[in-house]
Formats: C-alpha cells, sequence, structure tokens
C-alpha cells in the first residue's frame, strides 16, 4: 500500500502550526455537507426528539473543539471562568469566528434566573432549511445548541441547550432562539463568587 | 435570452459566492465522521458512508456549479478536468487542484490537492489506519460527474493523513453515457 512505512509529514498533528483561521469556503460547501449530516441522521432515528439529540451530540464536539482552539488563539491561552464572562465568550468570540458576525442578542431570562437566550434572526444552519409540517417544532438548530453545550460543559459550566423557533411580528421567518438553563452547581458557585 | 457571458476565473468565482469560515467547515466534518464511526463501527463501511453523501452532494452541486460559473459544454474529459481543478475546487472549497499524470487514452487522470480544507485538526489513530478520510471528496466528484453524464471512478492514491505529501486522486472515465430524455411513457 502506497504511504505505508513512510515518515509521516508531521509527526504529530500538534507540530503542525496553528492556522489563523482566516481561511474560508464556499457557504454552499458547508450547506451540502450539513444538509448531508442531517439526512444521515434521520436515518438513524425514529423520533424528533432522537433526531435533535444527535445533532445535538455531532454539535458538541464542535464546540469541544473550538473552545479549546479559540482560548489558544484568540484569546492567548486564557478561558472564562465567570457566567457572564463565558456567556459574552460564545456570543461574541465563538459566534464572530463560527458564523462570521456576533449573535443577534444575548438576554438573560426573565422567569428563571438559571436561564439565558442567544438569538439570531437568522442561524446559519437554518438559512437553506425548510422543516415539512410533519416534523412539527425540530429545529436544526439543535446543531448550535450542541456547539453551545460543547463550550459550556468544557469550560465548567455544565448546562442545557436547547434550539427553539420563536416568531418575530411582521417576519415570514421566524427567528432561533438558543435557550442555555445552567446546571444548579454553576449558579451556586458564582453566588459564592460574588 | 441573457447575453452569453465569458467563464469566470477561479478567484472571481469564490469572491462572487457566501462564504463561511473554514473551521466550521473542518469540525463539522469531523463530527460526521465521528459519528459514522460510532455507528457504523467498521471503517470500511465509514468509507462507504462518506462516499454516498459525497455522491449526494455531487449530484446537486453541479447544478450550482453549472449555474454560477458559466462555463459552457466541455469538448472533452481533459477540459472537464481542468474546470474541476481550477474552477470547481476553488469555488466550493477556495483552493485549486493540478491535473497531472494523464494516461495515453486521456481517460484517467490525477487530482493533486496540496491545501485540503477537510483535514485541519485531524490525525489517523491506529484503530483507525484504513479510514478514507476524504472519501466524500471523491464522491462528489463521481456524482457530479455522473449528472454531465460520465460514469466514473475515483480513488485516492496519496493522502496526507497516512503520510503521504500531497493528497491525490485518481479519476478514471469509464463511459459517457448519451443523453437521454429521462422519462419515460409510464412515469
Amino acid at each position: 500500500m502506497i504511504g505505508v512505512g513512510k515518515a509521516k509529514q508531521y509527526a504529530n498533528v500538534l507540530d503542525k502550526p496553528l492556522s489563523r483561521g482566516r481561511q474560508e469556503v464556499s457557504l454552499s460547501a458547508f450547506a451540502f455537507l450539513f444538509s448531508e449530516l442531517v439526512q444521515y441522521n434521520q436515518t438513524q432515528v425514529d423520533n424528533i426528539a432522537e433526531l435533535e439529540r444527535r445533532l445535538e451530540d455531532a454539535g458538541y464536539a464542535v464546540g469541544a473543539r473550538v473552545l479549546e482552539l479559540l482560548c489558544h488563539r484568540e484569546k492567548g491561552n486564557r478561558r472564562e471562568t465567570r457566567l457572564l464572562g463565558i456567556l459574552s465568550f460564545i456570543h461574541s468570540t465563538v459566534w464572530k469566528v463560527l458564523f462570521g458576525k456576533v449573535a443577534d442578542s444575548l438576554e438573560k431570562g426573565t422567569e428563571h434566573e438559571d436561564e439565558y437566550m442567544i438569538s439570531e434572526k437568522e442561524l446559519l444552519v437554518n438559512r437553506f432549511i425548510s422543516v415539512p409540517k410533519d416534523m412539527g417544532a425540530f429545529n436544526c438548530g439543535a446543531f448550535v445548541a450542541g456547539i453551545v453545550k460543547g463550550v459550556l460543559d468544557n469550560a465548567g459550566f455544565p448546562a442545557v441547550v436547547t434550539a427553539h423557533f420563536v416568531p418575530i411580528e411582521g417576519q415570514q421567518r421566524p427567528r432561533t432562539t438558543i435557550l442555555i438553563k445552567f446546571a444548579e452547581e454553576v449558579l451556586h458557585r458564582e453566588a459564592r463568587l460574588g | 435570452m441573457p447575453p452569453l457571458t465569458a467563464p469566470k476565473s477561479g478567484d472571481a468565482l469564490f469572491a462572487s459566492v457566501d462564504r463561511v469560515n473554514a473551521e466550521l467547515f473542518t469540525l463539522t466534518y469531523g463530527a460526521i465522521v465521528r459519528q459514522l464511526l460510532t455507528d457504523l463501527e467498521e471503517v470500511e463501511e465509514v468509507n462507504k458512508q462518506l462516499d454516498q453523501m459525497g455522491y449526494n452532494i455531487g449530484t446537486r452541486l453541479v447544478d450550482e456549479f453549472l449555474a454560477k460559473s458559466n462555463v459552457s459544454r466541455c469538448v472533452d474529459f481533459k477540459e472537464t478536468a481542468d474546470v474541476i481543478a481550477k474552477l470547481g475546487f476553488k469555488m466550493f472549497l477556495g483552493v485549486t487542484a493540478t491535473v497531472t499524470n494523464w494516461d495515453a487514452e486521456g481517460t484517467s487522470c490525477s487530482f493533486v490537492l496540496e491545501d485540503n480544507p477537510l483535514v485541519d485538526f485531524v490525525e489517523l489513530p491506529d484503530t483507525c489506519q484504513g479510514l478514507q478520510y476524504c472519501n466524500v471528496l471523491s464522491g462528489v466528484i463521481r456524482g457530479a460527474l455522473e449528472m454531465v453524464s460520465m460514469k466514473t471512478e475515483v480513488t485516492w492514491v496519496r493522502d496526507m493523513l497516512r503520510g503521504d505529501d500531497a493528497y491525490e486522486m485518481r479519476v478514471k472515465l469509464i463511459k459517457q453515457v448519451p443523453e437521454e430524455y429521462p422519462y419515460k411513457d409510464d412515469d
């Protein structure tokens, strides 16, 4: 077989210089790939909740890596340790790198102390998606919710993260809200830190 | 009828389409491969599934390519290969490929990629040495060419993840399928 027995280009992937993250591919290339991800996962499940869980799982893998990459490259190896810090890191830094813009809004839930919401008028992954009627409230944003969860979990802020469509008045397309519900321990720790 | 326009250059073409950060693309692809490895267990099955996904993408992507690139019908397989290398790769992945190693009949050639946005951050663990990580790309080529009446076989011959010095895929033209009206009477 070709290649067997030859020395690798880099002995280790970590020896490779880290890219500056300026490289781009076409949005269609991503959209095609994402569509395959969704279609493949549809064949593996028999209900919507399971499909969302699997997309979230795929996103989680991305989030975990994005956290490590961006802390190293954008933050000089520093990681946020406070609740608002990590939220704004996601809303600004992570969003900017992944989606080319900061998220439209970051709000605190009015009814529950432990809930925060990141909203996006037109989430990149939903741009070419129209959900069939029989799939109800299914939202491909579950993938992005997974990314957010991946970042939060690995930064030490366990949370339940879900994606929801929220209709906006006068607009045909609803916006997507990523709802973050932090684990109790996170809020206790925040309270202790003052 | 709109005026006929010359094909765009690869750079102009890439500049004219919406783009996203390559890392989102790379990591999403990685997530797909990881899911497939967990679900299918056999590396060979993963290779097949990646190829199938690529094929699905290729059959759809070719429409967008033809609509946006202004290329006209290619006279032969050589021209087709050049268009894919210079415009196709560029329009979707922002990189170009080199076409080399033509056989005497002009029916098989190699695309060599030095830059490959799929593989940033990737290292094949010992358990996955048989994985054709970039199989989605060969699937795309096969799918896209099939939509323009060319049956091909696409295989990887060099892969940097396996220690080679470049990415090289071999495209072999099996046959040109004559164009037919696609619907039967009883459909």
